[in-house]
């Protein structure tokens, strides 16, 4: 039993550390969705630049700090740079233009980054800091580092929803999400405005994409998975709600680790284990979809639905 | 003047795709005829999507998933040693409709971006199922030993059987979609399109015929998909990966959405400059990229609205 317990807990680990990556992708793409109404596909491409760039930084310096400062940086620059060229013509077009023009982005950026760094992928070490593993229980080593992911992303959501909650800015996001024209009537500078958020959702993503380095291979089109997900998050959050992209984001990580940990065994207890050798895979892949058309049978605005729209 | 205009364009541009085989093969370039049966089965794939999207105003963004699945009907038949033509493009047809019918269900209960997100995660969903599928080769695909069998007179073999076959569908299919948009259902979807709640308060169940619609669109989708795996005799989830999805998306907009006849000259010009651009550099995506871009913030209403002047769907959007 003691074995099924630890089992359990390190997907649930498992789970957690990759809902935090997913909060951290669906929290700029919340809010740059609820304030300026924009899908953003190219989200997924800062989300690579973070990783490129903090795992080209790493190899070169050997400092973990300095190359996830670097990633911020870039994907800061990166991100009001493409704000102020694309976006500003998009924020009163369709969103099938949006989508498509993001769509032509993420060609380039993808193409780009084989550019620089060639096609093959690159690999992360691990910092030495946080490198070796922690016992959870009795006899269950976990990797410090993922513990270290969930701890930071944790953090970042606190501070991200304090900024919002209790600070001026986090105010005139508010006021922006539900109302632009009066914002921009108050004389608040909405042009900024959109380019600060932009550029927030741009650190978040980056941040993201750097913690994954060690965990995943850094490669062109890596974002792209991470970003389909984050719709599935943010869909069953509510589109434009932080605290339903929290909680989806969290509940697709742990749904998704659990399914791939535990639905083979689970089938293979009352079907042949050719059966559940097939099916166990296929279901787990589908699992979050599955859930997320559930939830949308019984809410169809998600979870957290956006109020006053 | 603009209706001659568009028959002109229409007219050419069919004739060329009946005599382009002839001259391929006089010229010793069979890698033409594979081309533009390519083009045309992607035409078809864009004729789908322009139906919900530039008539219902229903962006999907999944569209790649029904290709999939036709390819993959004829691939798991011909696997399995049914190389029937009319049973697998059955198939083919009732399980991309089966499906888009069950991803209609849910994703037209919302709208607007919503919309968008879901089908593009159902899409990926599939793509995910079908790597998952180890039997069927998962992530490396599966191989079609022979081309589906419909008998001595037609053999899918042959480029230029394959070409006409699909020369034909992609016709039919114009002209039945044609009558369609303007038949009293397809005035009603349009009509769902540019006002919705209107459209319910005089008393007609839209979401019936928006599902219809979406349905419709799906299984020409899967036909297409079926003739796809005719033509590469290989079927794989590369096939539904998103970007297809964004591909066929790209090429609805680039001939111009919701004129029925553009999309076909958009997959052309989508995947004749794709040809262009990777015969010329290894780097063609970050030429092609930009292009979308600039086409999207600039462009109207797509190519076939520059040949003959009218605006599109697109175009008229925005006054």
């Amino acid at each position: 039993m003691g074995a099924a317990m630890t089992a359990v807990l390190e997907q649930l680990l498992n789970g957690a550390q990759f809902g935090v990556m997913l909060f951290l992708m669906a929290a700029g793409l919340t809010l740059i969705f609820g304030i300026m109404n924009l899908i953003n596909l190219a989200h997924g491409s800062l989300y690579m630049a973070g990783a490129y760039v903090a795992a080209a930084t790493f190899a070169a310096s050997g400092s973990f700090l300095l190359a996830l400062l670097a990633a911020l940086a870039a994907a800061v620059a990166l991100g009001a740079a493409i704000e102020i060229v694309v976006f500003r013509t998009l924020y009163d077009r369709e969103h099938l233009d949006q989508v498509l023009a993001t769509f032509g982005l993420i060609l380039f950026f993808n193409e780009l980054v084989r550019m620089i760094w060639g096609a093959t992928a690159l690999y992360m070490q691990v910092p030495a800091f946080l490198a070796g593993h922690v016992e959870l229980l009795s006899g269950s080593p976990y990797p410090t580092y993922r513990l270290a992911v969930i701890g930071a992303g944790l953090a970042v959501a606190l501070l991200l929803h304090l900024l919002i909650a209790r600070t001026r800015i986090g105010m005139l996001i508010r006021a922006g999400a539900s109302n632009r024209a009066m914002v921009d009537a108050l004389g608040v500078n909405v042009t900024l405005l959109y380019t600060l958020v932009f550029a927030l959702g741009a650190a978040l993503a980056a941040f993201a994409g750097a913690m994954a380095g060690p965990i995943f291979t850094v490669e062109s089109g890596m974002g792209e998975s991470v970003l389909i997900l984050a719709f599935v998050v943010i869909v069953i959050g509510g589109i434009g709600s932080l605290r339903g992209a929290f909680v989806a984001a969290l509940l697709v990580g742990i749904v998704d680790a659990m399914g791939r940990a535990f639905l083979r065994p689970l089938l293979a207890s009352f079907m042949s284990h050719a059966t559940a050798d097939n099916a166990g895979p296929a279901l787990a892949s589908m699992l979050i979809y599955i859930l997320m058309a559930a939830i949308l049978l019984i809410r169809p605005q998600g979870l957290f639905p956006p109020r006053g729209r | 003047m603009s209706v001659a205009r568009r028959s002109l364009v229409i007219g050419v541009s069919l004739a060329a795709l009946a005599v382009a085989p002839a001259i391929a093969l006089a010229a010793g370039e069979p890698f033409y005829v594979t081309l533009l049966t390519r083009i045309m089965i992607f035409a078809i794939a864009a004729l789908s999507l322009d139906l919900i999207l530039g008539y219902g105003g229903l962006v999907s963004f999944g569209h790649a998933a029904y290709l999939g699945i036709g390819a993959y009907a004829v691939g798991i038949l011909a696997f399995h040693g049914i190389t029937s033509g009319p049973l697998q493009f059955a198939v083919a047809i009732l399980a991309s409709a089966a499906a888009a019918a069950m991803i209609g269900a849910v994703s037209l209960r919302t709208s607007g971006v919503y919309f968008i997100m879901i089908t593009l995660a159902f899409a990926q969903m599939l793509y995910f199922l079908a790597e998952s599928l180890n039997i069927y080769g998962g992530d490396d695909g599966l191989n079609i030993t022979q081309p589906s069998n419909f008998g001595r007179l037609v053999d899918l073999g042959d480029p230029a059987t394959l070409y006409y076959v699909v020369l034909a569908v992609l016709l039919v299919l114009l002209l039945l979609t044609r009558q369609l948009i303007n038949s009293r259902f397809g005035l009603l979807v349009q009509g769902v399109k540019s006002n919705e709640r209107r459209m319910a308060a005089l008393g007609f169940p839209t979401f019936r015929y928006k599902l219809a619609a979406f349905i419709l669109s799906g299984t020409i989708c899967g036909l297409a998909g079926a003739l796809f795996a005719n033509l590469t005799l290989f079927c794989s989830p590369a096939i539904m990966h998103w970007t297809r999805s964004g591909e066929i998306m790209m090429m609805v907009i680039l001939g111009g959405m919701g004129s029925l006849f553009g999309p076909v000259l958009g997959a052309a010009l989508y995947l004749l400059l794709e040809t262009l651009l990777s015969g010329a550099t290894e780097h063609w995506q970050a030429i092609l990229g930009p292009i979308l871009v600039l086409v999207v913030l600039f462009s109207r209403s797509g190519f076939f609205g520059m040949l003959t002047g009218e605006r599109t769907a697109r175009g008229r959007a925005d006054g």
